[in-house]
C-alpha cells in the first residue's frame, strides 16, 4: 500500500513556542526550477513586536547567567545540529545547494557554534581592561551586553549566515529576533527545532520568516530594541535603517558580504560589536 | 431588601465563553482606538496595595496620576488612586485639587477574616482620613457556607459605615468558583447598597476575566431594569493592556450601553495598564512601537 507523505508546517519561532503569523498570511518558497517548496508564515509587524516583548523579558536572565551555562548551551545546540547533520543538508539541498556546498555549509556552521562556545568564557578578558587615570581612582571597563538585538540575516547561505548572526549575538548576553532569509528560509525553522531542544531559554531567541521590505524599517525604528544587524547591501535600505534607528539611538550594524564561510566570518569582534562598555571609577587611597 | 436568589439566571459556561469571543472579535483601529484608550485612561484607579507601600511609593504613585504623560496633549487624568488606609491621608494630601479620587480598601482587606466591629472601624478611619471611595470585600467563607444573609447584612452596615464616600464591593471571583456564585453574590451585593461592584483584590488568581464581567454587568443590567437604579462596574487585577481594556469596552457598551461609558460606571483595577495606553498612545502619534524605558514607573 503506498502512502502519503507527511510535510512539515514551517512556522514562526517566538517565545519558545512554534506560532503562526497572527496575520494569518504566508508566503511561497520556490526552487530554482519554479516549483512549491513550502510556504512560509509571513511574518507582520505585530509578530515582531510581540517578540520584542518576549525577548525583552528573556533578556534580564539570560545577561545574568554564567559564562560557563551560556557556553555549555551554545555547545549543546551544536551537538544537536550534529545529530541532524543529514537532514540540514537535504533541506539546504532542495533550496537550491549543491550537495558538496551544503555539506560543507553544515559542517561550518555546527564549527561556528563550537567556535563562539569557546569564546563564552574569553572575550571578556581581551575586551575589558584597567585604565590608567590621573585621579586616585581604580578604573576599570568591562562589557555588558546591549539588550535585544533585531537582525535581518543574510540572504544567501542560509544557514551559516544565520548562524553567524546568532552565536555571538547570544554568546554575550543578549536576546534577539532574527529575520531568516526570505527566499531560503526552511532551515532557520528547522534550526529552532534545534535551539528548543537545546535548553536555551524561551525567548532568548526569536525567529520570523517574512519579507525584508515589510520588517526592516519596523526593525530599525522600534524604541525598544538596542541595536539593528542588516546584512545586505541596498543603500537605500542602509540609509533608512540609519536614519530610524537615530529615534532611539540604536546601534546599527551592517554587513555587506556574502560569503560566511571563510576565516574573518568569525572573531571575538562579532561578539564585542553588541556589547556596551561599562567604565567605572572606583575611589583608592592615595 | 433582601433579594430573592431562587429565580437567577443560570450560566453556562460554554455560552458565555462564546458571547465573550465575540466581543474580542471587534476591529478597533486608529482614531477610534484612540478615543477607546484615552477613554479607558479615564477609568483607571491606579492601584497600588503591597505590604511593602511607602509614604513615598504613594506620592510618586499620586504624581503619577496627575502627570501621566506630560509631553501627550488632550489625554484625561486617571479617575482614583487606591491605596490602603494608612495611606489614604498621604494620597489625599498629594492629589488635593486635583479631582482625582482617592479609594481606599477596607474590612480586612484582601481576605475579610475579622469581625464586624474591625471592619467597621476600618471602614470609618479610612473614611474619615478623607477616602472618596472604600472598596470593601465580602465574606467570601460565609457565602460558601451559604450564610447569605450574614454577607448581606455586613455589606449593609459597611454602607451605613461609609456615609457619602461611595462603596465597591468585591466580590472576589476566583474564589466563588462558579459563574452562578458570582451572579448571586452579584445580587447580594446590589440589594445592599452597593454602588460598585468589583471582581477581585488582585491578590487570588484567577483575578478578573472578561467571563466573570460579563456575567456581573449582566446582573447589572437586570437589577437596572427592575429598579431603575445603576450600578458601576469595576474589573480588577490582571488587565495590563490596552488590547483587553478595549475588549472590555465593547462589551460593556454591548451589555450595558452608552450610559455607563464613563467613569462615573466603570473602572479598571490596574497599576500596569496605564503605561500600555500610554505606549500606545504615544505608538499612534509617532508611529513608533515604544519602550517602557521612555515612560516613568508607576
Amino acid at each position: 500500500m503506498s502512502r502519503l507523505d507527511i510535510h512539515k508546517t514551517y512556522k514562526l519561532y517566538i517565545g519558545g513556542k512554534f506560532p503562526r503569523t497572527e496575520s494569518g498570511r504566508y508566503y511561497a518558497v520556490k526552487n530554482k526550477q519554479g516549483s512549491l517548496i513550502a510556504n512560509m508564515c509571513l511574518a507582520s509587524r505585530k509578530d515582531f513586536r510581540n517578540a520584542v516583548v518576549i525577548a525583552r523579558k528573556a533578556q534580564t536572565s539570560w545577561g545574568n547567567a554564567s559564562a560557563l551555562n551560556k557556553g555549555q548551551i551554545l555547545y549543546r545546540i551544536a551537538e544537536m545540529l550534529e545529530s541532524r547533520k543529514e537532514q540540514f543538508i537535504a533541506e539546504l539541498i532542495t533550496q537550491g545547494e549543491e550537495a558538496a556546498k551544503a555539506k560543507n555549509e553544515v559542517d561550518l556552521a555546527i564549527d561556528r557554534l563550537v567556535y563562539y562556545a569557546g569564546w563564552s568564557d574569553k572575550y571578556q578578558q581581551i575586551f575589558s581592561a584597567v585604565n590608567p587615570v590621573a585621579s586616585s581612582h581604580f578604573n576599570f571597563s568591562n562589557l555588558e551586553p546591549v539588550g535585544v538585538v533585531a537582525i535581518v540575516a543574510p540572504e544567501e547561505q542560509s544557514l551559516l549566515g544565520l548562524i553567524s548572526m546568532i552565536a555571538p549575538a547570544i554568546v554575550g548576553g543578549n536576546s534577539i529576533i532574527v529575520l531568516a532569509s526570505e527566499s531560503k528560509p526552511l532551515t532557520a525553522i528547522s534550526f529552532a527545532e534545534v535551539l528548543n531542544s537545546s535548553d536555551v531559554p524561551a525567548g532568548v531567541v526569536n525567529i520570523l520568516t517574512g519579507k525584508r521590505a515589510e520588517l526592516t524599517s519596523q526593525m530599525a525604528s522600534h524604541m525598544d530594541v538596542n541595536t539593528i544587524v542588516y546584512c545586505g547591501k541596498d543603500a537605500a535600505v542602509i540609509k533608512n535603517i540609519n536614519e530610524l534607528a537615530s529615534n532611539n539611538l540604536k546601534r546599527t550594524i551592517f554587513y555587506k558580504k556574502n560569503d560566511w564561510t571563510s576565516e574573518e566570518s568569525q572573531s571575538p569582534y562579532f561578539i564585542e560589536k553588541m556589547q556596551e562598555v561599562k567604565t567605572t571609577w572606583h575611589p583608592t587611597e592615595i | 431588601m433582601f433579594p430573592n436568589l431562587n429565580n437567577l439566571p443560570v450560566y453556562d459556561t460554554t455560552g458565555v465563553n462564546e458571547r465573550v469571543k465575540r466581543f474580542c472579535s471587534r476591529s478597533i483601529k486608529k482614531s477610534s482606538k484612540v478615543e477607546g484608550l484615552k477613554l479607558a485612561m479615564s477609568m483607571i484607579d491606579l492601584t497600588t496595595l503591597e505590604g511593602k507601600d511607602t509614604k513615598g511609593k504613594v506620592e510618586q504613585l499620586c504624581y503619577k496620576a496627575m502627570h501621566p504623560h506630560d509631553v501627550l496633549k488632550d489625554i484625561p487624568k486617571v479617575a482614583a488612586v487606591c491605596v490602603y488606609p494608612s495611606y489614604v491621608g498621604v494620597a489625599k494630601k498629594a492629589l488635593k485639587g486635583s479631582n482625582i479620587q482617592v479609594a481606599s480598601v477596607a474590612t480586612a482587606f484582601p481576605s475579610g477574616q475579622s469581625n464586624l466591629e474591625v471592619k467597621l472601624n476600618d471602614t470609618k478611619f479610612a473614611v474619615d482620613q478623607g477616602a472618596d471611595e472604600i472598596d470593601m470585600v465580602i465574606s467570601r467563607g460565609a457565602f460558601l457556607a451559604g450564610d447569605y444573609q450574614f454577607v448581606f447584612d455586613e455589606i449593609a452596615s459597611i454602607k451605613e459605615a461609609c456615609g457619602k464616600a461611595h462603596l465597591k464591593v468585591i466580590l472576589e471571583t476566583g474564589e466563588l468558583d462558579t459563574l452562578d456564585n458570582v451572579r448571586k453574590a452579584s445580587e447580594i451585593a446590589m440589594y445592599a447598597g452597593a454602588d460598585f461592584i468589583k471582581t477581585s483584590t488582585g491578590k487570588i488568581q484567577p483575578a478578573a476575566t472578561m467571563q466573570v464581567t460579563y456575567v456581573m454587568l449582566d446582573a447589572i443590567k437586570d437589577f437596572y431594569l427592575k429598579t431603575g437604579k445603576m450600578i458601576g462596574m469595576k474589573p480588577a487585577g490582571g488587565i495590563s493592556n490596552s488590547k483587553l481594556a478595549l475588549q472590555y469596552l465593547v462589551m460593556l457598551n454591548e451589555v450595558l450601553g452608552e450610559k455607563w461609558m464613563n467613569k462615573n460606571y466603570f473602572r479598571f483595577g490596574a497599576s500596569s495598564l496605564l503605561n500600555d495606553v500610554l505606549m500606545q498612545l504615544v505608538k499612534a502619534e509617532t508611529g513608533l512601537y515604544q519602550s517602557p524605558n521612555y515612560f516613568s514607573k508607576d
